[in-house]
C-alpha cells in the first residue's frame, strides 16, 4: 500500500475522504517499470457520480489489458477538496498510485452533460496543465474527450487536444502505437496530431480552421491542409463477441450512485424519437448475445460480491430476448439473493408480471415516458406510445395492485399549443378515472398517485430537432403555470401532482448543446469567476454564465431562440455520427406535418447508419 | 449458526467510514460464498452485526462483528475464504462459533485498550512529555473534561473510565470503558493529559490503535472468548 496524496489533516478535514484512497475492490494495479503509456481516466464529476458511470470502467478494464499501458482513474475533487487543494497548491492525482495528473501522457476527461465543461476545466487546472490546448508542448499531458457531448465538442475545442469521437473499443489501439512512436522519437507534436487526426474517429479540433459570416452563423469549417481529413466518422462496434466486457468491475467503498453490477444488454435505440439524441448517435441498434450475457452476470455478480444488478440500454423492451434474460435473473433471487433492479420498461402483462415478482408493489410506481400530452404532438415527437398504451398499461397496473404512477412530460416541444399543454392535465385524469373505475371501492387503500413532472425541451445536435428553436425562459414559466392551472381545474386533482424544473440551467444547456467554438472563450471566463460543479444546483450561478456572455460579445439567445434554415451548416457538421443530415432534415419536415416514422425493425428509413454494417440494418 | 468475526483494520483503509467497512463486508462474503444467513421480506439483508463502531482515521486489530450463516466450514477455511478476498487493510483474525443465545457483540462490549502513537505528519512530538506525566496525571482526585453535546456542555469526570493507562514502548497504553454503559473515547484523554502537561492538543499529531475490545465486569476477556473455534 502506497502513500497518500493528501496528507491524513486533509483527509479528516473533508467530506468522505475514501473518494479519494483508491484500494478499492479489482483495482488494477501494475509495476510501472513495465509502462510505456500511463493514461489518467477522468469522470468530471463527484467520485460517487463517476464511479457508477458504465463507459469508464469498459475503457478501464480495456485499456489495462494492454500490458504496455496503465490506466488509473481519477474525478473531480468536491468544492470542499478543491479550495484546499488551490490554497495549498496539491496537484490533482490519480487514485490506484496517487500519482499527480501532469505526470501522465493522456488524460482522457469524458463529457457527459453540458454542465459539466467548468468541472472539466477545474480538473486540468488542479492538474497542472496548461488550460488551452494551444499552449500544451510536447512533453505535457495530452488531454483527449470522449462520451455524448462529444459529437458537438466544439464548445470544448480550444481545451482538448482531441476528441474520440463514438465507442471506445475500436481505434484506441491505433492511436496509442502512435502516441509511443510520438513519444520515444523526435516527431513534433503538430506532426502526432495530423497522424492521429487520420485514425478512425480521432478528431482534432485544432486542425480545423473555422469561419463565420456576418449574421454570426458559420460560413466554413475547413481541415488546415489536405493531410487532414474533412470529416471524423463515429466508430462503433459491430461485434460484441469480439470486445471486451469488465467482468471485474471496481467495487467503491463509499455508497455511489449505481451501487450494482451493471449489465449493458443493447446499444442504440430502434425508436428514433425526435428529440432523442442517444436515438440517433447510437445508431444502429446492436443487441449482445442474451447468453453472453448470462455469464457475465453470473461472473460481475462473483467478483464484486454485490446484491443488485441493473441493466443497461436505451429501450431494454426492444431487447428481444428480455424474458429469457429476465427470468434468468429473477431465478438468481431464490438462489443467490440477488435483487434485479428493473430499467424502465414498456408496461404490459410480461413487465408486470416481473415487476411484481421484484417490487414490492405497494411502494413502488410506475413509470410512463409520455413525454408530451397529446396524440398529435406525440406523432411530431415520433413517440410511439399512444393513448390508448398509456390507459391500458395503467388499467392492467391498477389490476395487479400499483396506485402509483409517474408520468414524464416535456415543455417547450416544437409546435406545442396551449391544448398540448392542457393535455399533460387531462391525461393524468383520465389515469385516475381509469383507477376508480377498475379497482372497486374495498380494493382501494389509499388514493391513486398520478405524478406528472415536466422538464423542459432542449433541441440537441444530430437530432431532427436540431433545426429547431428553443422557447425563451419566459414562455417557458408561463407554460409551466399553464399546466399547473391546468391541474387546478380537474376533477381528481387531489389525486395528481405536477411538477417542473428551473428554467435557468436549461437554458444554458440549449447554449452550450448547440453552441461553437465562440464559447471556449465564455466557459473559460464562467470557470475563472469561479465556477465548478454547475451541474449542483448548490453550486450553481447564472449570473457567472450571464456576465461572461455579456463580457464576451455573445449572445446567448442566438444559440437558442433562432430557428435554422434547411442549408445552414452547423457547429458539428464535420463530425459524421453516421446518421446523415439529409435523413434528420426529411425527419424535421415530416415531424412539422406530424407523420410518424416506423421504428428500424418495421421498417428501414434510411438514417445512413447502413454503412456500419451491422446490428438491426442486417438484422433481417 | 451464529459466528463472531474477529478482523484488523490499517493502513489507508482507515479513511474509510464505519457503515463502508460493513458494506465492504456483505460484499465479502459473498465474493468468499459463505453461507450466509439472510431475513426474510422483499429486500432481504444478511444477518451480520458490527460489535463498536470505530471512528474515522482511527487503526484497529480488535475489531468485531457477528453473523448469523446458514452452514460453516471451519475457521481456517472460512478465514482464509475472506481474506483472500478482502482488501489490502481488512483482514480476519479469528473466527469462533456462538451459542445459540448468546448475546450479541454489541451489547456485550465493556472496555477497549488502545495504544497512541506519534503521527508520521505530526508538527510536533510530545508523546514522550505526556507519558512521563501519566503517573501525575492520574493521581489526581478527579479528571474533569468538558463535555460536549448537540444540546448541552457540561463536565464530566474520565477518571472512573480509565481502568488502565502506562507508558508503553513509544507511546502510551490504554484500557478504558467503552460500551453501552459508559464509553470513553482515547482522544479525549490525550487531549486531558495534554492541558494537564500544558501543552496544545492537535488531533492530528497522534496515532490511535485499538488493540483488543472486551466484554465482562470483573474479569475482562476479549469478544472472541465468547464461543470456540471450529
Amino acid at each position: 500500500m502506497g502513500k497518500l496524496a493528501l496528507s491524513e489533516r486533509i483527509l479528516m478535514e473533508i467530506d468522505k475522504p475514501a473518494r479519494y484512497i483508491g484500494n478499492e475492490v479489482n483495482i488494477v494495479k501494475k509495476d510501472l517499470n513495465n509502462i510505456d503509456v500511463r493514461i489518467a481516466m477522468c469522470f468530471p464529476d463527484v467520485y460517487e457520480i463517476g464511479m457508477s458511470y458504465l463507459g469508464i470502467q469498459i475503457l478501464y478494464d480495456m485499456f489495462n489489458k494492454r500490458e504496455d499501458t496503465y490506466c488509473e482513474r481519477v474525478y473531480s475533487p468536491w468544492p470542499d477538496l478543491d479550495a484546499i487543494m488551490r490554497r495549498e497548491q496539491i496537484k490533482l492525482f490519480s487514485l490506484e498510485t496517487q500519482t499527480p495528473i501532469d505526470q501522465f501522457d493522456l488524460l482522457a476527461i469524458t463529457i457527459q452533460y453540458e454542465m459539466c465543461y467548468t468541472n472539466i476545466l477545474q480538473v486540468i487546472d488542479l492538474a497542472g496543465i496548461p488550460i488551452y490546448a494551444k499552449d500544451r508542448k510536447k512533453g505535457d499531458t495530452l488531454i483527449i474527450g470522449g462520451g455524448p457531448c462529444s459529437v458537438n465538442p466544439e464548445p470544448m475545442a480550444d481545451f482538448y487536444d482531441m476528441f474520440y469521437i463514438g465507442e471506445g473499443e475500436t481505434s484506441y489501439d491505433e492511436l496509442l502505437d502512435l502516441y509511443k512512436k510520438y513519444k520515444s522519437s523526435d516527431m513534433s507534436r503538430k506532426e502526432f496530431l495530423i497522424s492521429a487526426s487520420n485514425i478512425p474517429g480521432i478528431y482534432v479540433p485544432s486542425l480545423y480552421d473555422i469561419s463565420y459570416n456576418e449574421d454570426n452563423t458559420i460560413k466554413a469549417i475547413k481541415p488546415i491542409n489536405d493531410r487532414v481529413p474533412e470529416k471524423v466518422k463515429r466508430q462503433v462496434v459491430t461485434d460484441f463477441s469480439k470486445v471486451t466486457y469488465p467482468t471485474k468491475p471496481v467495487v467503491p467503498y463509499v455508497k455511489v450512485t449505481q451501487d450494482r453490477v451493471c449489465l449493458e444488454i443493447m446499444r442504440g435505440c430502434i425508436r428514433g424519437c425526435r428529440f432523442c439524441q442517444a436515438g440517433m448517435i447510437y445508431r444502429p441498434t446492436r443487441q449482445k448475445d442474451v447468453e453472453m450475457l448470462k455469464k457475465y452476470a453470473r461472473e460481475m455478480l462473483d467478483n464484486t460480491g454485490y446484491e443488485e444488478i441493473s441493466l443497461s440500454s436505451l429501450s431494454s423492451s426492444d431487447y428481444e430476448k428480455l424474458d429469457d434474460l429476465l427470468n434468468y435473473l429473477i431465478s438468481l433471487k431464490d438462489t443467490d439473493h440477488v435483487n434485479v433492479s428493473l430499467p424502465s420498461l414498456r408496461i404490459d402483462a410480461f413487465s408486470l408480471d416481473v415487476m411484481s415478482k421484484v417490487q414490492d408493489i405497494k411502494k413502488s410506481s410506475l413509470t410512463f415516458a409520455s413525454e408530451a400530452g397529446t396524440q398529435r404532438l406525440r406523432d411530431v415527437i415520433n413517440k410511439g406510445i399512444t393513448q390508448e398504451d398509456l390507459i391500458n398499461g395503467s388499467r392492467q397496473a391498477f389490476i395487479g395492485g400499483w396506485d402509483k404512477v409517474k408520468l414524464y412530460f416535456m415543455l417547450g416541444l416544437p409546435t406545442e399549443t396551449d391544448e398540448d399543454l392542457y393535455g399533460i392535465a387531462s391525461l393524468s385524469e383520465r389515469l385516475s378515472e381509469e383507477y376508480f373505475e377498475v379497482v372497486p371501492k374495498e380494493k382501494r387503500n389509499g388514493r391513486v398517485m398520478i405524478n406528472a413532472s415536466a422538464s423542459y425541451f432542449v433541441p440537441k445536435p444530430f437530432t431532427p430537432f436540431q433545426w429547431a428553436p428553443m422557447i425563451s425562459p419566459t414562455e417557458f414559466t408561463r407554460r409551466a403555470y399553464y399546466v399547473k392551472d391546468s391541474f387546478a381545474q380537474q376533477k381528481n386533482k387531489k389525486s395528481l401532482k405536477f411538477s417542473y424544473h428551473d428554467a435557468d440551467i436549461t437554458i444554458l444547456e440549449g447554449v452550450l448543446a448547440r453552441g461553437d467554438r465562440r464559447l471556449c472563450k465564455v466557459i473559460y471566463d464562467v470557470y475563472k469567476k469561479g465556477a465548478i460543479f454547475d451541474a449542483w444546483t448548490e453550486y450553481f450561478k447564472f449570473n457567472r454564465y450571464s456576465e461572461a456572455f455579456e463580457e464576451n460579445g455573445i449572445d446567448p439567445d442566438f444559440y437558442t431562440l433562432r430557428e435554422r434554415n434547411d442549408e445552414e451548416i452547423f457547429p458539428w457538421d464535420h463530425i459524421d455520427v453516421g446518421v446523415t443530415k439529409q435523413f434528420l432534415l426529411r425527419e424535421w419536415n415530416e415531424a412539422k406535418k406530424g407523420i410518424v416514422t416506423p421504428n428500424c425493425r418495421e421498417k428501414c428509413s434510411g438514417c445512413g447508419c447502413t454503412s456500419y454494417k451491422g446490428g438491426v440494418c442486417y438484422e433481417n | 449458526m451464529k459466528i463472531r468475526i474477529k478482523y484488523e483494520k490499517s493502513g489507508v483503509l482507515r479513511f474509510i467510514g464505519h457503515l463502508d467497512v460493513m458494506r465492504l463486508f456483505q460484499k465479502a462474503i459473498r465474493r468468499a460464498k459463505l453461507d450466509v444467513a439472510y431475513s426474510k421480506g422483499f429486500s432481504p439483508h444478511q444477518i451480520i452485526s458490527f460489535a463498536a463502531p470505530m471512528p474515522l482515521g482511527m487503526t484497529s486489530e480488535g475489531e468485531y462483528f457477528d453473523g448469523d450463516f446458514n452452514s460453516i466450514t471451519t475457521t481456517e477455511d472460512m478465514m482464509e475464504r475472506l481474506n483472500t478476498t478482502l482488501p489490502e487493510g481488512i483482514k480476519v483474525h479469528d473466527i469462533v462459533l456462538l451459542d445459540e443465545n448468546a448475546k450479541n457483540s454489541m451489547s456485550v462490549v465493556s472496555a477497549s485498550d488502545y495504544y497512541i502513537y506519534t503521527n508520521e505528519e505530526a508538527t510536533d512530538d510530545n508523546i514522550a512529555t505526556l507519558a512521563d506525566n501519566i503517573e501525575e496525571f492520574i493521581k489526581q482526585d478527579s479528571i474533569m473534561i468538558l463535555k460536549k453535546s448537540k444540546s448541552k456542555e457540561e463536565m464530566s469526570d474520565i477518571k472512573p473510565l480509565i481502568i488502565d493507562i502506562k507508558k508503553k514502548d513509544n507511546g502510551i497504553y490504554m484500557l478504558l470503558v467503552s460500551g453501552s454503559k459508559g464509553n470513553l473515547k482515547p482522544d479525549l484523554v490525550i487531549a486531558s493529559l495534554c492541558e494537564f502537561c500544558g501543552l496544545e492538543y492537535d488531533r492530528y499529531n497522534y496515532r490511535i490503535h485499538r488493540i483488543e475490545t472486551y466484554m465482562g465486569e470483573e474479569k475482562l476477556l476479549s469478544l472472541s472468548c465468547a464461543g470456540r473455534r471450529f
